[in-house]
């Protein structure tokens, strides 16, 4: 894997904060004042995005009016599509021609995506899918913040495929997550999703820019010059097969048929299963390097709060006001929802004695820890919150007082 | 002494296993021929040419030709090709299409790809009928024809696909026929060579699926019957034949070339001021 830090593909950091509209005077280059649309836009743009194809949807369309403004500038790519099936086929168009390329929606657009988000899957395209949250289902709560997408976004595209999706807390994350988004989407050869909240999407918080090459820009990687047979999907030199660009002459073919490593369409149970093992296998061994997450006081915690995106803050401050009334709590912070962090959960519980999971939707999340965590003496409680408003930190600390939880032992 | 092998030959996938999944009888393969030969004849480069499908056996074009092929999902192709062709612009991008997925499923895209007058060349293969799921009614199938899902006769008017074009703005709209192989690729040779959107619609047979189903005959009728019932334009009598030829051929304001304009502008933006949606008295810092 190739890094590169050089300034043509880091955007330099004073263009981005003077492009921001409000920034702290004497500390240009260095922090800004960002919403989380603007910062998921601006962190495109440092990891090197040359391609956005997109469609205006709530509460994420600022990702799009930046882009439209400084995509020309840079010489890259903007299109408005017709719809976000379109925006989907689009990036995946763009990525084949070696560009680097991303969309942005939220809810309604992102079940419209899912036809050609799968195409990406069994294709193996790189791209970055941006779902900037909001209350569901259908046209539903367009400016309230909720996380009911976590499961569509692992298994809304139809048939098996592994997928991994990154989830910011704040402003900073956001911009720091979509840089990582994209170097994971390049370095495995495949869709990234990056869930962001409503609220994090238009809240603006401070950003401090990381400086060039302390996030390193990673590319795609090429097959060796020269070589006379390109194998597309090939499996002889690694789990993740080098990509040619459409236009680099060596015309393979890329369908949404199961294939054989040349690409041509297949049926032979071998290779249909050799793909499988192959794709999920990429994603499988490489989890230290996707599994993002923050531990907080989980040291001598007997009660965890295992929540993402805006919940965590809650649960974050909630925790800390627990240590002060001597509840041993803390707190896991998952930055990379898919793939689960299983290990890590299953570890989990056999430490602690409660895990409590809140989230805004039914309970989406809880699921995942119940699978993992198999000691019945565990008691999994849920805080969930659907009506488009966000969980507090006093509610998931009344939840923390209480002595017995529904359902569990203690 | 050793046949001279025809030019397609030098197109076609020497690793890719024959014979096609086409049913005999079929017209696609004549519009394949001719899709090589009209390249051949432009001389560009097999690098430089991404051929786009999407699904129905029209999709299964591509993967037998040594181009950058990309077989992609049901009506979808021409977003798959803006996404190529915007993102690189040295290539010459050709989606082939059937008539249900270029108008039923991917009608919109079509729309759309026609107002932008993206340069894109779209080959639309037009045997009025669902052949791959089994001989369903599409939106070209004629009013009252007999199909797996209007067993009394389908019920809608069909459309034509040239006068959409058309309205919808695009460079070059022609039709022609797979009786008339001549005809049908020197309208390919000069879509692939033309500025901006351009449609060649090419009138095909579906024996097995269609033919067999409203009395049309053995394939060899159906393929004469294309030169019975069409006609040039020229001579269009309002006799129901169907008009063959150019429809339209403008020079318009390609895609990509507007984008370029559009960079230059934002670039001299970039130099200077900066541009008013960000300019905070404009926005007053909130939004």
């Amino acid at each position: 894997m190739q890094e590169t830090t050089t300034e043509i593909r880091f955007a330099s950091p004073k263009r981005y904060i003077e492009e921001s509209l409000i920034f702290k005077k004497g500390q240009l280059g260095e922090v800004g004042f960002l919403s989380g649309n603007e910062a998921c836009a601006y962190g495109a743009l440092a990891a090197g995005l040359g391609f956005y194809a997109g469609y205006p949807i709530t509460p994420s369309t600022e990702i799009a009016e930046i882009l439209s403004y400084r995509m020309p500038a840079l010489g890259r790519v903007f299109i408005q599509m017709e719809d976000e099936i379109a925006s989907m086929g689009a990036i995946i168009g763009a990525s084949l021609t070696g560009l680097k390329s991303m969309t942005a929606t939220s809810g309604p657009g992102f079940s419209l995506m899912q036809e050609n988000l799968g195409y990406a899957c069994i294709a193996e395209v790189p791209c970055v899918v941006v779902n900037v949250q909001r209350g569901g289902p259908s046209t539903g709560l367009p400016t309230s913040p909720a996380q009911g997408d976590l499961m569509q976004a692992r298994w809304g595209t139809h048939g098996d495929h592994p997928i991994i999706a990154l989830y910011p807390t704040s402003v900073q994350e956001a911009f720091e997550l979509t840089m990582v988004a994209f170097n994971l989407a390049e370095k495995y050869r495949t869709p990234v999703l990056f869930l962001m909240d409503e609220v994090i999407g238009h809240m603006r918080e401070k950003v401090v820019f990381p400086r060039e090459g302390q996030i390193p820009v990673l590319e795609r990687r090429k097959p060796p010059k020269g070589l006379e047979k390109f194998q597309p999907f090939a499996e002889d030199d690694g789990l993740v097969p080098a990509m040619s660009a459409f236009g680099e002459g060596h015309r393979y073919h890329v369908t949404g048929l199961h294939h054989d490593p040349a690409g041509y369409p297949t049926l032979r149970p071998d290779e249909i299963n050799r793909w499988f093992e192959r794709v999920f296998a990429k994603i499988e061994q490489n989890l230290d390097d996707i599994l993002l997450y923050r531990e907080e006081d989980l040291e001598d915690a007997e009660t965890v709060i295992l929540s993402c995106g805006i919940t965590a803050r809650a649960a974050r401050a909630a925790a800390r006001q627990a240590r002060k009334q001597g509840l041993k709590v803390g707190t896991l912070t998952l930055q990379t929802i898919w793939p689960f962090p299983e290990k890590l959960v299953r570890d989990l519980g056999s430490r602690v004695r409660r895990i409590l999971v809140p989230e805004l939707n039914r309970g989406q999340l809880i699921r995942e820890v119940q699978r993992c965590v198999r000691h019945p003496e565990v008691a999994i409680g849920g805080i969930n919150r659907l009506d488009g408003g966000v969980i507090t930190p006093a509610q998931i600390l009344e939840k923390l007082e209480e002595r017995s939880w529904p359902g569990s032992s203690h | 002494m050793a046949r001279k092998l025809p030019l397609i030959h030098r197109y076609l996938r020497k690793d890719k296993k024959f014979p096609t999944v086409w049913c005999p009888g079929c017209g696609i393969g004549v519009v394949l021929g001719s899709l090589i030969r009209a390249v051949h004849n432009a001389g560009i480069p097999k690098d430089d040419v991404v051929l786009v499908s999407g699904i129905g056996c029209t999709g299964r074009m591509p993967v037998y030709v040594d181009f950058n092929t990309l077989h992609t999902t049901h009506g979808r192709a021409l977003t798959f090709a803006s996404g190529v062709r915007l993102a690189n612009p040295r290539l010459k991008v050709i989606t082939v299409m059937g008539d249900g997925d270029a108008i039923a499923i991917g009608g919109n895209h079509f729309i759309h790809a026609c107002r932008r007058n993206i340069e894109i060349t779209a080959i639309v293969v037009n045997n009025f009928i669902y052949g791959m799921t089994g001989g369903q009614f599409s939106p070209t199938t004629p009013t009252g024809d007999i199909s797996a899902t209007s067993p009394y006769g389908n019920l809608a008017q069909s459309v034509d696909i040239c006068e959409l074009a058309r309205d919808c703005g695009a460079s070059y709209v022609a039709r022609s026929t797979i009786y008339h192989v001549n005809e049908m690729e020197k309208q390919i040779a000069r879509a692939v060579t033309t500025s901006g959107f351009s449609v060649v619609e090419v009138l095909s047979t579906c024996y097995s699926r269609y033919g067999k189903l409203n009395q049309k005959g053995s394939p060899r009728e159906m393929f004469l019957a294309l030169k019975d019932q069409t006609v040039p334009i020229a001579k269009a009598a309002g006799d129901g034949r169907i008009s063959r030829g150019v429809f339209i051929d403008r020079a318009e304001a390609a895609y990509s070339d507007t984008y370029q304009a559009i960079v230059a502008k934002a670039r001299e933006h970039d130099a200077g001021e900066p541009l008013p949606l960000l300019d905070p008295a404009r926005t007053g810092g909130t939004r």
